[in-house]
């Protein structure tokens, strides 16, 4: 499942992205960030055997949605919160936010350390993984959850037309 | 070096997702704590294709489709509400948003 080195240096530069997304002031340089975070996944998604969602994963995660944040963010002027600069840190809930954090971190080291991720080695050869056959397996094993999405998707684009639209306004 | 197994993808994953975790719960930009939930979305779509790449199943890789299109969705909501708040307000933190408080 990949070349280790290539592993650790793509592990590398996904986690300091998202530090940097994490711990930036300016809400674009975070979104640029997460770009890059991004786009390091999609890079693993085509070690990973899906040629298919590396594209997908470059065009809507990196593409559009991380454009509809850049824009909302430059449409607010919402860079840095107005008033303290520090009141992002050092209130009690920061701390406390830390220690949860830790426990995560602790219990996902727990679980992969006592689990047998670990000894488990796939040296099988990779199945076709192609458009036309993830399109094959979408279309026959998953065509209603495809339609549900469908229904979402125009359920989310009514709703933000409705929530744009003044009450009592005559569109 | 030993060779790369799925304990290494879903490690990374779970660093991502605490990342995430972390984001949402520091933050007070409701736009990054979106972008800290986003990562969290991320890193659950690494966990999948790492088990359909180690299953040798296609069945991951549908899932990511799905969790992508709610995503998708989701942002669209989440950056209209956003702004529907910001409106209202002039200010996008989240400290400033308790309305709801008795």
């Amino acid at each position: 499942m990949g070349n280790p080195i290539i592993f650790i240096i793509l592990a590398a530069i996904a986690v300091a992205a998202a530090l940097g997304m994490l711990l930036s002031r300016n809400a674009v340089h975070s979104a640029l960030f997460l770009v890059l975070n991004f786009t390091t996944i999609a890079v693993f998604f085509l070690v990973l055997n899906a040629p298919f969602l590396f594209v997908t994963q470059i065009t809507i995660y990196a593409g559009a949605i991380m454009v509809l944040f850049v824009f909302v963010v430059m449409l607010l002027g919402a860079e840095q919160l107005r008033g303290d600069r520090t009141a992002e840190v050092g209130k009690w809930q920061t701390w406390f936010s830390v220690i949860l954090f830790a426990a995560l971190i602790a219990t996902f080291v727990y679980l992969l350390a006592t689990g047998n991720a670990d000894t488990m080695v796939n040296a099988e050869a990779p199945i076709a993984a192609g458009p036309a056959e993830v399109g094959l397996r979408l279309f026959e094993a998953y065509v209603f959850p495809f339609e549900v999405a469908s229904i979402l998707l125009l359920v989310a684009m009514v709703g933000v037309v409705a929530l744009r639209t003044k009450r009592g306004a005559n569109v | 070096m030993s060779e790369v197994t799925i304990g290494w993808y879903i490690a990374l994953s779970a660093i991502l997702f605490a990342i995430g975790a972390l984001g949402v719960l520091i933050r007070r930009n409701a736009i990054i704590i979106f972008m800290s939930i986003e990562l969290m979305l991320n890193a659950s779509n690494l966990a999948f294709v790492a088990f359909a790449r180690h299953l040798n199943d296609l069945d991951g890789q549908i899932f990511v489709f799905f969790v992508i299109t709610v995503a998708a969705a989701e942002v669209a909501v989440g950056l209209a509400l956003i702004v529907a708040i910001f409106r209202t307000k002039h200010s996008i933190n989240i400290d400033d948003m308790h309305m709801l408080k008795g």
